[in-house]
C-alpha cells in the first residue's frame, strides 16, 4: 500500500514537473501606446498589441502543434441595469430588469483560431475564453452569480454591448507573422468608458494553456474636455454657475449684435 | 466634423447640432416660446441620454429667453412685479422638479415618465391651441364681432385673498394664483426639460388676465430665471449640464431666433397660433406613437447612477 502511494506521488511529481514547463515560452508583448487620450475631436481609435513567444527551450522543441493565442482586453467595471420593456395596457414601458455587477464595460476577445481547434472544452470554460464563457455576475437575489449563456437577459447584454461595439469576439483576430510573432489589433470605440484595460495574453500549445501575460493602457481625457468633465463633478455647484452665465452672456451678446432698434 | 461631448460622453456633428440649434430656434423666435419642447426630443433622438439633454436643453433655453428679455425690456412691455412674484412659485417648483428626476432616474421610469408628460401636456394643449385659433379663424371669415370676455370679468380666481396690484399689466389679482402658476411652470421645466412658455402664456392670458403687451416678456423673464436655476440646480445635484453642448445650442438658437421672429411678425396672431398648436399637438403624438408601438428593441441597458 505505502509502496503504491509512493509510486502515485512520485508520478504525480513527474506530472507536476512535465507541467511545469507550461512556463518554459516566455511571452513578451507590447502596445503601440498605453494611454490613448480622449480630446475634442476623438472618435475612436484603436491600439496594436505585438509580442513574441520564445520558444528556445527542450519542451518547446517537443510540442506538436503551433501556438494559439487568446487576447482578452476588459475594460473599467460597470454595474449595469438591464431592462425588458412589456406592454402595461396600451403602453410599452419597462418592467423587469436583472442588475449586472462589476462587468467589464468593455470586453473583446480575439483568438488566433477558433478556440475548440487549439485547446479542449474544459479548458475554455475553464479559462472563461470567449464572451460566453467569460464571467458575467448578476444579482440574483441576495446572490450574485452568472445564470450561464442561456440566461436571456445576459444574452441580451452581450448583442447590446456588441452592438455598441463594447464587446467583441474575433476568432481570426490574432495574426502569427510567424510562428511566434504575434499581433493583433484593439479597438475602441468613441464612448469607452475613461480608465484602465487590462489585456490578458493566453498563449496555447498541444491543447494546453503553456503561458500567459498581460499588459495594460488607460484611456484618459486630456485637456478641456478633463477639465469641464471634471469641473461638473467636482463642483457641480460652481460649474452650474457657470453654465447659467454662459447662457446669459450669450444671450446678452445676441441682443447686442441683432439689436435693430 | 465630431466634437466630443465631455459630460454625454459621445461624439456629436458639431454642425447637426448647430442646426438643430437654429431650426428650434428659429421656431421659438416666431412664437415667442422657448422650444425646449422640441429641442429635448431632438437631442433623445441624436443619442443623447434622456437625463443630459433635459439638463443641457434647460441652458439653453436661458440663453435664448435671456435674449428675449433683453429686447422686451427695452420696449417696456416686461412686468417685474409679476415676473418675481410668479417666480417665488417658480424656484420652488424648480427644486421639487430636480428631485423628483434624482428620483425618478434612480427608479428606472425617467424615460416613461418624460414620455407619458409629453404625450398629455403636449397633446392637451396642442389640441387647445387648434382649437381656440380656429374658432377665431372661422369667426373671423364669417365676419361676426369677435366677443371677448369684458376686461372686469372676474372669476373664482379673483376672489381669492392676498390681492396684489400689478401696475405695469393693469392687473389686480391674488398672489396665490400667481404662485400655482409659477411652480407648475418651474416643476415642469425642470421634470421635462422644457421652458413652459407655450404653457406659461395661455395661462398668463386665461387665468390671470395679463394683457398680450406684457404677456410674452413677463413670461420671458420667468423662463430665464428658472431655466438659470434649473441649470445650477441640475449641475450641483446631477452633474449632468454638458456645457459644450449646451454652448452649440445656444450660438445656433440665438441666431434662428433672430430670423424666426421676422418671419413671424409678418403672420396674423391667430394662423401663429394654430400653426405653433399643430407643431405642439405633433409632437405629442410622435411621442405617443413610440409609447403604443412595439419598441424595435424590447431591451435596454443602462448603467447604475447614470442614464
Amino acid at each position: 500500500m505505502t509502496h503504491r502511494s509512493t509510486i502515485a506521488a512520485a508520478v504525480l511529481a513527474i506530472l507536476l514537473a512535465a507541467g511545469a514547463p507550461a512556463y518554459a515560452e516566455r511571452l513578451v508583448a507590447t502596445m503601440s501606446r498605453h494611454q490613448v487620450l480622449v480630446n475634442s475631436s476623438f472618435t475612436g481609435t484603436s491600439i496594436v498589441l505585438f509580442g513574441t513567444i520564445e520558444p528556445d527551450t527542450p519542451a518547446s522543441r517537443r510540442r506538436t502543434t503551433g501556438y494559439d493565442l487568446v487576447v482578452t482586453v476588459t475594460g473599467p467595471k460597470q454595474t449595469l441595469v438591464a431592462r425588458k420593456k412589456e406592454r402595461m395596457l396600451v403602453i410599452w414601458t419597462n418592467m423587469d430588469s436583472r442588475t449586472f455587477v462589476n462587468v467589464p464595460s468593455y470586453l473583446a476577445v480575439l483568438s488566433t483560431q477558433p478556440f475548440e481547434q487549439f485547446t479542449t472544452a474544459d479548458m475554455i470554460r475553464q479559462q472563461q475564453l470567449g464572451i460566453d464563457n467569460f464571467l458575467l455576475p448578476q444579482q440574483i437575489g441576495p446572490d450574485i452569480g452568472d445564470p450561464g449563456r442561456n440566461d436571456p437577459f445576459r444574452t441580451q447584454l452581450v448583442r447590446l454591448k456588441t452592438e455598441h461595439q463594447f464587446y467583441s469576439q474575433k476568432t481570426n483576430g490574432v495574426t502569427l507573422l510567424t510562428p511566434t510573432v504575434f499581433r493583433t489589433e484593439v479597438a475602441l470605440p468613441a464612448q469607452s468608458q475613461i480608465g484602465n484595460y487590462d489585456v490578458d495574453i493566453k498563449v496555447f500549445a498541444d491543447r494546453q494553456l503553456i503561458t500567459r501575460g498581460g499588459s495594460a493602457f488607460e484611456i484618459v481625457k486630456v485637456g478641456f474636455e478633463q477639465f469641464v468633465a471634471n469641473a461638473a463633478r467636482e463642483y457641480g455647484f460652481v460649474y452650474g454657475l457657470a453654465a447659467a452665465m454662459m447662457a446669459m452672456v450669450t444671450g446678452w451678446l445676441a441682443s447686442v449684435v441683432f439689436r435693430r432698434d | 466634423m465630431q466634437i466630443y461631448l465631455p459630460i454625454a460622453d459621445l461624439p456629436v456633428d458639431i454642425f447637426l447640432v448647430l442646426a438643430m440649434g437654429l431650426a428650434v430656434g428659429f421656431i421659438s423666435g416666431m412664437f415667442g416660446i422657448g422650444g425646449g419642447f422640441l429641442m429635448t426630443p431632438l437631442l433623445i433622438f441624436i443619442g443623447i441620454s434622456p437625463a443630459v439633454a433635459v439638463a443641457s436643453v434647460a441652458s439653453h433655453i436661458a440663453a435664448s429667453s435671456c435674449s428675449g428679455v433683453i429686447s422686451y425690456w427695452r420696449r417696456r412691455s416686461v412686468d417685474l412685479a409679476l415676473g418675481l412674484m410668479l417666480l417665488a412659485g417658480g424656484i420652488l417648483g424648480t427644486a421639487v422638479g430636480v428631485w423628483l428626476f434624482s428620483v425618478l432616474r434612480a427608479m428606472g421610469q425617467l424615460d416613461l415618465t418624460i414620455g407619458v408628460s409629453y404625450v398629455v401636456l403636449l397633446s392637451s394643449v396642442g389640441g387647445l391651441m387648434i382649437n381656440e385659433s380656429v374658432r377665431a379663424i372661422v369667426r373671423e371669415q364669417s365676419g361676426k364681432a369677435v366677443v371677448f370676455r369684458r376686461g372686469g370679468a372676474h372669476t373664482w380666481i379673483h376672489g381669492l385673498p392676498l390681492k396684489m396690484r400689478f401696475k405695469r399689466s393693469k392687473i389686480y389679482v391674488s398672489a396665490i394664483p400667481v404662485w400655482a402658476i409659477g411652480f407648475i411652470i418651474g416643476f415642469i421645466g425642470s421634470v421635462l426639460g422644457i421652458g413652459g412658455g407655450f404653457l406659461l402664456v395661455p395661462m398668463l392670458i386665461y387665468f390671470l388676465r395679463v394683457p398680450t403687451a406684457t404677456v410674452i416678456g413677463t413670461s420671458m423673464v420667468l423662463t430665464l430665471i428658472t431655466m438659470a436655476s434649473a441649470t445650477v440646480m441640475h449641475a450641483a445635484t446631477n452633474h449632468l449640464v454638458d456645457a459644450v453642448l449646451a454652448l452649440i445650442l445656444m450660438v445656433g438658437g440665438v441666431i434662428g431666433a433672430q430670423f424666426g421672429a421676422r418671419a413671424g411678425q409678418n403672420m396674423r396672431g391667430e394662423r401663429l397660433r394654430l400653426l405653433l398648436g399643430l407643431l405642439v399637438l405633433a409632437v405629442g403624438l410622435r411621442f405617443a406613437y413610440q409609447l403604443m408601438v412595439q419598441p424595435g428593441d424590447l431591451y435596454s441597458i443602462r448603467q447604475l447612477g447614470a442614464e
